[in-house]
């Protein structure tokens, strides 16, 4: 085997060429359960600036996800802004909020800073239900369904590229959650891109340093308000695009929808992925996001659930229990999450090569 | 000034609802270091459970609720015997997660076990009330001012004078120590886990009390009492108390002045109000009013 064909490489590739041809090999509903999944990974991979590399626990991400959806909302909904320009500053605003937010961080640790993130989602709860301009108040506001084109505007008759007509390119079709599909997945792989760039420079080190130990890098010379409210910055403003994406696919959300479930579950899917790595995101996603749809489509195979009007454990619970059991599970027998398993799997592989290598020379 | 009374005779027993809740969470962190997410599941189904014994098995009042007592104190140390025993040594947030999944679980397990009905506690004051000049008092809410300090003097008593106690503020000083010394630090962890599942149980039967009844929602609350334990410093008791009681006047008062005198706050604003007590007071004491700054070095 040549030497640039390392397992991690053929990896690699093997997960792209399937992640390229998903769409085509799958029903509407995998389609779909598929797009939601990788919207949240851009989403997750954000906090995992945040979180797995900087050591900076955030509950509060969903009120990132909503600033973003609700910039969308104004931008494309009311002034009818192209898409492309809409989910930009879905992230803009996003991170804005995020560097007003961060320099929290300066004065709190751990889980202190998890607590009051949990009442930046409260707090934000409370605004997104009470601005009705912005939010439609409680009953709810629509998110316009992306619409791409050369001009700045797309008016009401549509742009060149309507997400919410069917596009035929050389003879394969994309329907609406195809197109989310690769648009989320395009912006996925630019942003696992640029978080690896970032794990190997020097910015990436700095924040890896906080996370570390914060009064090491502080006295290394690691400037902790400037990395500190950049990491804020760079998670919010994945999670902003993230939000705007999650709430046009959802196309119409309510104020509770951003709720601090959606912030937990992003922490779960960092965690259960494995924090602080490249491909985590996803695999995580893959895991917390996929299971709900799943065991719901798959609820009336199971035995014991309430079926129509029998008696029976009702499958919203039976799917809480599951999922819960599965954390737990998950994170007792590998703490390192998905990642950890694949590196033991490495591991494994590896000694077998080296067992065998001896017996190929001889 | 009625009202202002009123309002603070309610905010006291949120409050003490408050400390029960915080409490529990300061236990576990003095012991693992780690806030327990699963804390508001463990009082939904300790709710659930004196509801189940007094309505549907019609034991005496007070049977059923050492009953609940019980089966949740069982089930934080099965939980810390089974399964956190194995995450010693891992990231604090791995261990957090795991409490989430149990909240999860457990919160999913209670519509199972008893229906998505809204159903009563069972007890056996109901929606009786004592009048105080023109104050009136929901008998609840004595029951729940009185049974709260009980139990904190209770607790402080245990901690301060029996050997367990002691164990217990050894391993929360430095486990590694309390460890050489000889003291069973395992056992310390099973029993917080139980003492923070027993405290929950009675935060959750007097949130249920009049005028409230019980949800599988119920457990929200948990949600709203972390303002109390940071406001006091995740690992000081005393400080949990404060917090508590602090938190559930500043909710009350909030809920009685706010809508006609700040409406521009928005509707629901005192549910946020806790929230926004708990940030002010972050910014000027990062660890809470009574948490210890630990000692860093490199």
């Amino acid at each position: 085997m040549p030497a640039w064909l390392t397992p991690r490489r053929i990896a690699t590739v093997l997960a792209a060429a399937v992640l390229l041809v998903f769409p085509f090999l799958v029903d509407a509903f995998w389609l779909n359960t598929a797009a939601f999944i990788v919207i949240y990974a851009i989403g997750a991979l954000g906090l995992n600036v945040l979180t797995g590399l900087t050591g900076q626990v955030s509950l509060g991400h969903a009120f990132f996800l909503g600033a973003g959806a609700y910039t969308a909302a104004v931008l494309g909904g009311t002034y009818h802004v192209m898409a492309l320009w809409w989910i930009l500053a879905a992230g803009i605003v996003a991170a804005i909020c995020g560097a007003i937010i961060g320099p929290t961080a300066l004065r709190l640790r751990g889980l202190y800073l998890a607590v009051v993130t949990i009442g930046i989602v409260f707090i934000g709860q409370h605004i997104f239900t009470n601005v009705t301009w912005l939010s439609g108040g409680p009953p709810g506001r629509a998110i316009p369904t992306p619409q791409f084109g050369l001009a700045f505007t797309c008016p009401a008759e549509g742009c060149a590229l309507n997400f919410d007509q069917p596009q035929n390119v050389g003879g394969l079709t994309f329907d609406k959650n195809g197109m989310f599909y690769y648009l989320a997945l395009l912006i996925l792989v630019l942003g696992m891109l640029y978080v690896r760039n970032l794990l190997r420079t020097r910015p990436g080190r700095a924040l890896q340093a906080v996370r570390e130990r914060e009064l090491a890098a502080s006295l290394m010379g690691v400037d902790l308000f400037r990395w500190k409210v950049s990491a804020f910055v760079i998670s919010s403003f994945l999670a902003g695009v993230s939000g705007a994406l999650l709430g046009s696919l959802v196309s119409y959300v309510q104020p509770d929808f951003w709720s601090l479930i959606l912030s937990i579950q992003f922490v779960a899917a960092m965690i259960v992925g494995g924090a602080g790595t490249i491909w985590g995101p996803l695999l995580g996603s893959i895991v917390i996001f996929g299971l709900e749809p799943v065991m719901q489509k798959y609820a009336q195979s199971l035995p014991l659930l309430a079926h129509g009007s029998g008696g029976g454990i009702p499958v919203s619970s039976a799917t809480h229990i599951l999922y819960g059991v599965a954390i737990v599970v998950f994170l007792v027998v590998e703490p390192l999450g998905v990642i950890g398993l694949a590196r033991r799997a490495g591991r494994v592989l590896q000694r077998r090569r080296i067992a065998a290598a001896p017996a190929a020379a001889a | 000034m009625t009202t202002f009374f009123q309002l603070f005779v309610a905010g006291l027993a949120l409050g003490c609802i408050y400390a029960l809740v915080a409490l529990g969470f300061t236990i576990i962190y003095r012991a693992s270091q780690v806030i327990n997410f699963s804390q508001g599941a463990f009082l939904l189904v300790g709710a659930y459970l004196v509801s189940w014994f007094s309505l549907d098995r019609s034991y005496p009042f007070a049977v059923a609720a050492l009953l609940a007592l019980a089966i949740t104190a069982l089930i934080g140390v099965i939980f810390q015997v089974l399964v956190l025993r194995f995450t010693v040594g891992q990231p604090v947030f791995t261990v957090v997660m795991i409490t989430i999944g149990l909240n999860i679980a457990l919160e999913g397990s209670v519509p199972a076990l008893f229906g998505s009905t809204q159903r009563s506690i069972g007890d056996p004051w109901g929606s009786s009330s004592v009048s105080l000049g023109s104050v009136v008092v929901n008998w609840d809410s004595v029951w729940t001012i009185g049974v709260t300090l009980l139990i904190l003097a209770g607790f402080f008593a245990f901690n301060r004078f029996s050997r367990y106690g002691l164990a217990m503020r050894a391993t929360a000083m430095d486990e590694e120590a309390a460890m050489a010394v000889g003291l069973p630090t395992r056992r310390v962890h099973a029993l917080a886990w139980g003492l923070a599942g027993a405290v929950a149980t009675v935060g959750g039967f007097f949130l249920a009390g009049f005028p409230n009844s019980l949800t599988p929602t119920s457990d929200a609350i948990a949600l709203r009492a972390f303002p109390a334990i940071i406001l006091g410093g995740l690992d000081s008791p005393l400080g949990a108390v404060v917090g508590g009681v602090t938190i559930g006047l500043v909710e009350e008062l909030t809920a009685g002045y706010q809508p006609n005198n700040a409406a521009w706050l928005g509707t629901n604003f005192y549910a946020v109000a806790p929230y926004i007590v708990m940030i002010l007071v972050l910014l000027v004491k990062p660890y809470g009013l009574f948490g210890r700054r630990p000692a860093e070095r490199v």
